[in-house]
């Protein structure tokens, strides 16, 4: 069976700069199509954030900039579009590390995530839908955001971004520094707004497992690169990311220095 | 019966400090600059209004919000020309902007109104002074206060209950997270330089009311206002108001009672003393850490 799928983001051989010298990202492609889960993982510094914020636009306010390549949003190219554009498109970005507006109280915060134009029964009727999902918000509304424990921030934080009704979600690393209970709490929730909602989500995770389980589709990125892509159920049954990602060996021992080298030497050939 | 007398005359004087103090605030709040043309900005918003009075024969009632809506423009303009094109230099860059702004204004002022007083007709307000009990309280005095706190009232309702007033809260605590949440900052600085071009130029009326208005001295006023924005803690509206009013009871009570040329200074000798024992202001925002 053929079936026609849309991809309504396409990221296409983009290099990134900061000012003007730094290199990070070296010719990044990737897809996330209508209704899907595209994670994306790699180690520490291999351009996860900096890729999502070439899409969502943030790199601008920190002197980035895409020197090439380009980027496609519902077929209109956003690459040079202002942060504040993107996100009225439909392209909002979940920032690492659960900021928060600390001095507004919880429902401010998640006000500050509407960005339609209509007026306050809209409003209400967003807010609703995220106290639907999140009822613990609905309790904490008038506290103030900063008191907030780190789950319940987090919570908020995807709630501030449901408020816009994204087209597409762009989270960085939700489960970071959460317990593990937490987190299973947080990704049953990210399926739950796929499926209820049909958003589409782009999810960079360190936590390779949980984001396998929950995504269609996998980019595996390295030093600005990337160096694998597949159904997620596919790259699961990979032995590098079972090794690598996943901390399974194939006979279940401790790694050892030799298989470091023996991941270099493997990393080079997939790069 | 005296100290009295002081004390409420330098409350009232101190509304205008007030409205001076949270011109500079908002502009900080928002853009971390400080703005020091902030003085000659509220003598431009003064001589707008002057100018509708006495050239335009107009009455009050159409040539105070004319010059509202001056100011609007001016912050408007001085947001676009002089501050968008710099948006990402170092700040240091931008505070000497300002300055710059504050020499060209100055120099603007003395081209069109001249370097002499020029002064408000006594009875564009009405009222005469009141007494209660043995204190006095003047017509334009009680019109300043009143102003002020109308503007405060209007700052309070923006901030709290209107959806701009919320994106500007947001912006003023994190520029990044504002975008992300589709907040175009530059459209809300621009907003933010209006408000505070407002709140100036009521100041340079009420003072320009009382007293009179100069391109020399006028903008000094602002100076005044100096250490109540930073008694307030730089970032905090109400302490703006606060840090305002104390400073007009500080000179009123020193003034009065010691040595007017003392009460002149006696507001920056307590400035130091705060500075040296609480440098974060009277009534800074507490940064929140969660343990
Ligand atoms: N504003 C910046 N200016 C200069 N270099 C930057 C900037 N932001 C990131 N970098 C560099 O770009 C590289 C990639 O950073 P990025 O944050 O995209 O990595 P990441 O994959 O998200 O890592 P992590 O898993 O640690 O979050 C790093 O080497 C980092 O030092
Ligand atoms: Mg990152």
């Amino acid at each position: 069976m053929v079936r026609e799928v849309v991809d309504i983001l396409a990221v296409n051989q983009i290099e990134v700069f900061y000012h003007n010298v730094i290199q990070v990202l070296k010719g990044v492609s990737l897809e996330v199509r209508e209704k899907q889960i595209v994670s994306l993982l790699g180690a520490n510094g291999a351009g996860k954030t900096t890729t999502l914020k070439a899409i969502s636009g943030l790199l601008k306010a920190e002197a980035g900039m895409v020197t090439d390549g380009d980027i496609v949003f519902m077929d209109k190219r956003i690459d040079r579009d202002l942060a504040h554009k993107i996100a009225k498109m439909g392209i909002i970005q979940v920032l690492e590390g659960r900021p928060v507006f600390q001095h507004l109280t919880a429902e401010e915060n998640l006000r500050m995530g509407f960005i339609g134009s209509g007026g306050e029964k809209d409003i209400q009727k967003h807010l609703e839908l995220v106290y639907g999902l999140f009822p613990r918000l609905r309790s904490l509304k008038n506290r103030t955001s900063g008191f907030l424990s780190g789950g319940e921030q987090q919570m908020m934080v995807i709630g501030r971004a449901l408020l816009s009704s994204p087209k597409v979600m762009l989270l960085d690393e939700p489960s970071l520094g959460l317990a593990p209970l937490l987190i299973q709490g947080i990704f049953k929730i990210i399926k739950q707004i796929n499926e209820e909602r049909k958003t589409a989500l782009l999810l960079v995770e360190q936590n390779a497992l949980a984001a396998l389980e929950i995504a269609d589709y996998c980019y595996v990125m390295e030093n600005g690169r990337v160096v694998m892509d597949g159904p997620a159920d596919q790259l699961k049954e990979n032995e590098d990311i079972k090794e690598f990602y996943l901390g399974l060996s194939k006979v279940g021992s401790r790694k050892s220095y030799k298989d470091v080298k023996h991941y270099k030497r493997r990393k080079r050939w997939l790069s | 019966m005296l100290t009295m007398q002081f004390l409420v005359t330098g409350i009232l004087t101190g509304g205008i400090y007030a409205l001076v103090a949270v011109s500079i605030v908002l502009i900080y709040k928002a853009t971390r600059i400080f703005n020091f043309a902030v003085g000659e900005m509220l003598a431009l918003g003064g001589y707008f209004c002057y100018s509708f009075v006495v050239w335009g024969g107009l009455p009050l009632w159409i040539s105070l919000p004319g010059a509202l809506v001056m100011a609007v423009i001016v912050g408007a303009l001085v947001e676009r020309l002089v501050l968008r094109p710099l948006l990402s230099q170092p700040l240091l860059t931008i505070i000497m902007a300002t300055l710059a702004l504050s020499v060209l204004l100055k120099g603007i002022m003395l081209m069109v109104w001249t370097g002499y007083d020029v002064g408000f007709p006594k009875n564009l307000l009405p009222g005469k002074t009141v007494l209660v009990g043995m204190i006095a309280m003047s017509h334009e005095l009680l019109w300043a206060f009143g102003i002020t706190l109308v503007a405060f009232a209007g700052l309070a309702y923006f901030f709290m209950k209107t959806r701009t007033g919320l994106k500007m809260r947001g912006v003023s605590e994190d520029h990044e997270l504002s975008m992300a949440c589709g907040v175009n900052i530059v459209t809300i600085f621009a907003v933010t330089w209006m408000l505070a071009a407002v709140m100036g130029t009521l100041a340079g009326f009420l003072m320009g009311y009382r007293l009179a208005l100069a391109p020399s001295y006028t903008p000094l006023l602002a100076l005044k206002a100096f250490p109540a924005v930073i008694f307030g803690g730089l970032e905090s509206i109400p302490g703006a108001l606060i840090g305002g009013l104390l400073i007009g009871v500080i000179e009123g009570l020193v003034g009065g009672l010691i040595d007017p040329n003392l009460g002149e200074v006696s507001a920056y000798i307590l400035l130091l003393l705060v500075l040296i024992f609480k440098p974060e202001g009277l009534f800074g925002l507490k940064r929140i850490e969660r343990v």
